[in-house]
């Protein structure tokens, strides 16, 4: 274990300038997700506006333009801020160590693809605080909404969406770079942990689609200051045109923020199961399937605006395809577990949960994908409550669980349980009561992004609220619990989990701050 | 680790990947003109193609179908036109030339520049609709009070499916007054 402690390089520099300067893909790693956590907190402020203000009917806190900003700003910081640095977080920490190499292969250029995103943040949560406010035309910025309606401010955020794309690319060529050309010998392809599969291919679509949005934003900035008509019918545009390149963006994105979690699910549930992962290379076929098909279904997101017939039946089968390898996936875990020797400590909890409640999510997305039912559904809070069930209880929770299962590892101690199954069952109750009622306020005909809404939907609204104020309270359990892990704690052992298969595990605990300076044995490789 | 830089397997895999991305950023914007060719051979959306030419080999067999078309006018926010067909619908056999107009109407005591967009529908009846002359292929600049007639010279193509017994045809009329430099060229009509 020790083999890979390194001692004649110095630790880690003092003060902040180690955070500044830093090129440790643990340091950056360690930037990362603190930065998605103050972004899930300030994402999390937002939607509890949302929420306080849906609590009843009628116009209480805030004005309806104060809302669309909120509903803007939430999706954008949530998306943008919270999940994809989270993810981009644990590859840096994670897929070196997974895969037995020293550091990433471009170190410097992970300290700038980390340090542009405050600013990014900074430059886009400040036309909060300008007279104009900030976005109000949702997080996908239909034009001419963001364009010849658009507030001022439209400019800070296309160029903070500028930088947050610049800051993606770089940080998926780095990963990308580390994967194929840093394996430690023996890491063959096939052997790599399913975490280190998925983010290879998660980083081939954010290379292939976040230049795509450099472009939307781009075309924008040109309507808006220059005069062109790209989205303009009066200068011969079609705002049409902005729907279909933003989807071919937004649809591999939001596989973008799931397939790193299935990825995280796969270390997990075999570790808690006591059991190899069941169909190691279906996961890989399937979870390359899953991206590939990511590209050819983005109209199904504006099934309403028009399309022939034929391309509506196009986008349903190529959706419905989908359910295909990710029932794959699903069943995957379900036969990892069948039988397993399962012990249910709180990363294991939140993976279950993963489990059933991403599978629901999944479930209305086949029940959306049917063209002529989406016309019903289009823009309601059913679609709410689908996104949400994929991407709270979905991403969400399987960044937690990693949390929780890697914390140990990194800090060298262990959490405290029992506030870690006190978060997770807040989580689990307050997540469920607030984004199952949405389902019912949906198909009842909710309209989403609406501040007020009609009578009969008071009752499913209130108990949604009160299941986001607990869920959004709860979260601040975790920040309790990894303070706690980072200050003290029983010590955690190399090992940490009975279970737990991967080269990560042979090293101490906590992780030393060089590792893998010279290769572990491939015997270790092999071991799993 | 720290001394060295990337090797040069990485250097060169990192060239590329950066390559890929630009790439990418350039197929963000060919999918704008990729669109309008998609739109225009398809008559997706409603788009109308832009003035037909009728070659000297066309001999237009004028079918005993009958179809309506219907006109409908409609301003677009901010503009303060009059703006309205003179007939509200015509019926026209495939392959016969009609000729139809609409009448608009500056009342400011300024020239306003404005420009009509079209659109067809049903969507798949976009691509049958054959305009030989339109005044959306120009611009319209009406000085203060001025009042005119804009025609639209069409004809039905005679391979319009079976099923389509009525068409509607819609344009919107946007105030392009204030756009320092008027669209030079609109492509798709």
């Amino acid at each position: 274990m020790s083999a890979a402690h390194d001692d004649h390089h110095h630790g880690p520099a003092k003060g902040l300038s180690r955070w500044l300067f830093t090129t440790n893909h643990k340091d950056i790693g360690t930037l990362y997700l603190w930065f998605s956590f103050a972004m899930f907190l300030l994402g999390g402020t937002f939607a509890m506006v949302i929420r306080a203000e849906l609590f009843q009917p009628g116009l209480q806190l805030v004005d309806p333009n104060f809302f669309n900003q909120m509903t803007t700003m939430h999706g954008l910081v949530m998306v943008f801020g919270a999940v994809m640095p989270a993810f981009v977080g644990l590859a840096n920490w994670l897929i070196p160590m997974m895969i037995g190499a020293p550091d990433m292969a471009l170190p410097r250029m992970n300290n700038w693809s980390f340090w542009i995103l405050p600013f990014a943040f900074a430059m886009l949560s400040s036309t909060l605080l300008m007279d104009a406010g900030a976005p109000n035309f949702g997080w996908t910025f239909y034009a001419p909404l963001s364009t010849t309606y658009a507030p001022e401010t439209v400019t800070f955020f296309i160029f903070a969406v500028h930088l947050m794309g610049a800051s993606s690319i770089m940080g998926s060529i780095n990963i990308i770079a580390t994967v194929l050309n840093m394996r430690a010998p023996g890491m063959t392809m096939m052997k790599m942990p399913l975490f280190v599969w998925t983010w290879l291919i998660t980083a081939y679509l954010l290379l292939a689609v976040m230049p795509v949005l450099a472009g939307v934003v781009t075309m924008m900035l040109f309507d808006v200051h220059f005069g062109t008509s790209f989205f303009n019918a009066a200068g011969g545009g079609d705002p049409v045109l902005f729907q279909h390149v933003f989807w071919f963006f937004g649809h591999p994105e939001v596989y973008i923020m799931i397939l790193p979690a299935f990825g995280i699910i796969s270390a997990i549930i075999p570790t808690f199961a006591r059991k190899r992962l069941f169909g190691y290379d279906s996961m890989v076929y399937a979870s390359a399937s899953i991206a590939f098909l990511s590209f050819i279904v983005w109209a199904h997101h504006m099934f309403t605006v028009g399309m022939p017939i034929a391309g509506e039946l196009f986008f349903m089968y190529a959706t419905m395809l989908i359910a295909v390898p990710t029932g794959v996936k699903v069943f995957n875990w379900t036969a990892t577990m069948f039988r397993g020797s399962m012990s249910f400590e709180t990363p294991m909890l939140f993976a279950i949960a993963f489990v059933v409640l991403f599978t629901m999510g999944g479930f209305t997305g086949l029940m959306l994908a049917i063209t002529p039912a989406d016309f019903q559904y289009h823009d309601t809070y059913f679609v709410v409550a689908h996104f949400h069930y994929v991407l709270v209880p979905g991403a969400v929770f399987s960044i937690m669980a990693a949390a929780y299962y890697w914390l140990p590892k990194w800090t060298g101690h262990m959490y405290d349980e029992r506030l870690g199954k006190l978060h997770f069952w807040m989580s689990f109750i307050g997540v469920n009561v607030l984004f199952f009622p949405q389902h019912f306020l949906g198909l009842a005909g909710m309209p989403r992004r609406i501040p007020d809404y009609a009578l009969q939907f008071a009752d499913f609204n209130w108990i949604s609220s009160i299941g986001g104020f607990m869920f959004g309270a709860s979260q601040l359990i975790l920040l309790v619990v990894v303070i706690k892990c980072i200050k003290g704690g029983k010590k955690a052992t190399a090992q940490v989990w009975e279970g737990a298969q991967g080269l990560e595990w042979t090293l101490e605990s906590p992780a030393p701050y060089h590792t893998f300076t010279t290769p572990p044995d491939p015997k270790l490789i092999h071991a799993q | 680790m720290s001394n060295q830089g990337p090797t040069s397997a990485t250097k060169k895999l990192v060239r590329k990947l950066m390559l890929a991305a630009v790439g990418m950023f350039g197929f963000g914007f060919a999918l704008v003109p990729l669109y309008d060719v998609i739109c225009d051979i398809t008559g997706l959306n409603g788009k109308t193609s832009g003035q037909y030419t009728v070659a000297e080999a066309d001999t237009m067999a004028v079918s005993d179908r009958e179809i309506t078309v219907q006109f409908m006018a409609q301003n677009s926010e901010g503009m303060v036109w009059e703006f309205h067909p003179n007939d509200m619908q015509v019926k026209v056999h495939p392959g016969e030339v009609k000729v139809v107009s609409y009448r608009a109407k500056n009342p400011n005591d300024f020239a306003m520049i404005g420009q009509a967009i079209p659109s067809v529908a049903p969507n798949e009846a976009a691509q049958y609709l054959k305009k030989l002359e339109c005044f959306c292929f120009a611009e319209q600049k009406l000085e203060p009070g001025e009042e005119i007639d804009m025609a639209i010279r069409f004809f039905i193509d005679e391979n319009i499916p079976e099923k389509i017994t009525k068409l509607t045809l819609s344009y919107s009329l946007f105030d392009l007054t204030d756009y320092s430099e008027p669209a030079q060229e609109i492509t798709a009509r």
